[in-house]
């Protein structure tokens, strides 16, 4: 084999999963830019209002932070337990700080 | 370059015939740092929380200031979504290049990132000037007022410290190449500008979209 052709000489099965990979990385991109288009399109157009309307953007924003986490920041693979207890155990802790103040100032 | 020095990074090196599958935790360090970075998003998350629960709380005590509907704007908001989302997707593909032990195109990707984030951040000075200059809306205008400039200027600041420290990685390995030692680097980069992602999805919901709705 020759030396330094090219910096990358992985074997073509590599090459060809991660380039799998990246097809999925694309698809997930192209879903969050649909609920971000989504969820702007339902306030720009005001089809719908008030607290349902409130509800159904933060379940888009869920959605679209879970794609991220498992996709982009890769949660759904292998090795990335300890990783994900932290993530979620963090979010466990964000929801009831937010509830609890909430709660206080609006009930 | 000293002597040590090269032996300290020929260690480093990566061989193509037998590459590993994620230089970025090929290494101990590598794991570490990795496993670092999650403790300190999964500690973020609790920080942008009580940030969020604080704007939620005060966000219609304006004291007969600019309310949400005075202020906010579709159009800005929306571009700088897509700027900051592109961002996220470009370090992905950064990242690709990485796992293809192709640094040259990492790098290209890399800075691609930082100048998406770059806008991102032009467009938020804008955004705070134009309420600044033309409704007079500041830090000390109302409790609203104190919440908003720092939950979002908190993720701004995030931003700014997020491309300094590109700006630091990529110039102190352009010429060192990728290995072992830097992948983690670039790889705990990648995971950091993601967070901000998410972190700014949650704000276009809670504080822009939501605040719009009333």
């Amino acid at each position: 084999m020759t030396e330094n052709t090219t910096s990358n000489r992985l074997d073509t099965f590599r090459k060809q999963e991660n380039k799998d990979e990246m097809k999925i990385q694309v698809i997930s991109f192209v879903s969050m830019i649909a609920f971000t288009i989504i969820a702007f399109a339902l306030v720009g157009t005001q089809l719908m209002t008030g607290a349902y309307l409130s509800i159904l953007l933060f379940v888009l924003a869920v959605v679209q932070a879970m794609f991220q986490f498992l996709y982009f920041m890769h949660l759904k693979d292998k090795g990335h337990g300890p990783a994900s207890a932290l993530i979620y155990g963090g979010m466990i802790i964000a929801t009831t700080v937010i509830l609890s103040l909430g709660v206080i100032t609006w009930w | 370059m000293s002597h040590q020095e090269t032996i300290g990074r020929s260690a480093h090196k990566i061989n193509p015939n037998k590459a590993p599958i994620d230089p970025s935790r090929a290494t101990p360090e590598g794991k570490y740092k990795h496993l670092g970075i999650w403790i300190f998003l999964g500690s973020e998350t609790v920080l942008f929380a009580s940030l969020f629960g604080t704007y939620i709380a005060l966000k219609n005590s304006t004291a007969g200031g600019p309310t949400t509907q005075d202020l906010y704007g579709l159009e800005l908001v929306f571009l700088m979504t897509l700027l900051l989302l592109t961002s996220s997707l470009t370090s992905v593909y950064a990242i690709y290049h990485m796992k293809n032990n192709n640094f040259k195109k990492m790098q290209l990707w890399m800075g691609i990132t930082g100048l998406l984030g770059l806008a991102f951040l032009a467009c938020e000075i804008y955004e705070f000037a134009h309420y600044i200059t033309d409704y007079g809306f500041t830090f000390r205008s109302s409790a609203f007022g104190s919440a908003f400039y720092t939950l979002v200027g908190f993720h701004g600041g995030h931003v700014i410290f997020g491309l300094s420290w590109l700006i630091v990685l990529m110039m102190r390995n352009a010429k060192r190449g990728l290995d072992t030692y830097n992948a983690p680097k670039y790889n705990t980069f990648a995971l950091y500008w993601h967070f901000i992602d998410v972190v700014w999805v949650f704000i276009f919901t809670v504080v822009y979209l939501m605040g719009m709705v009333g």
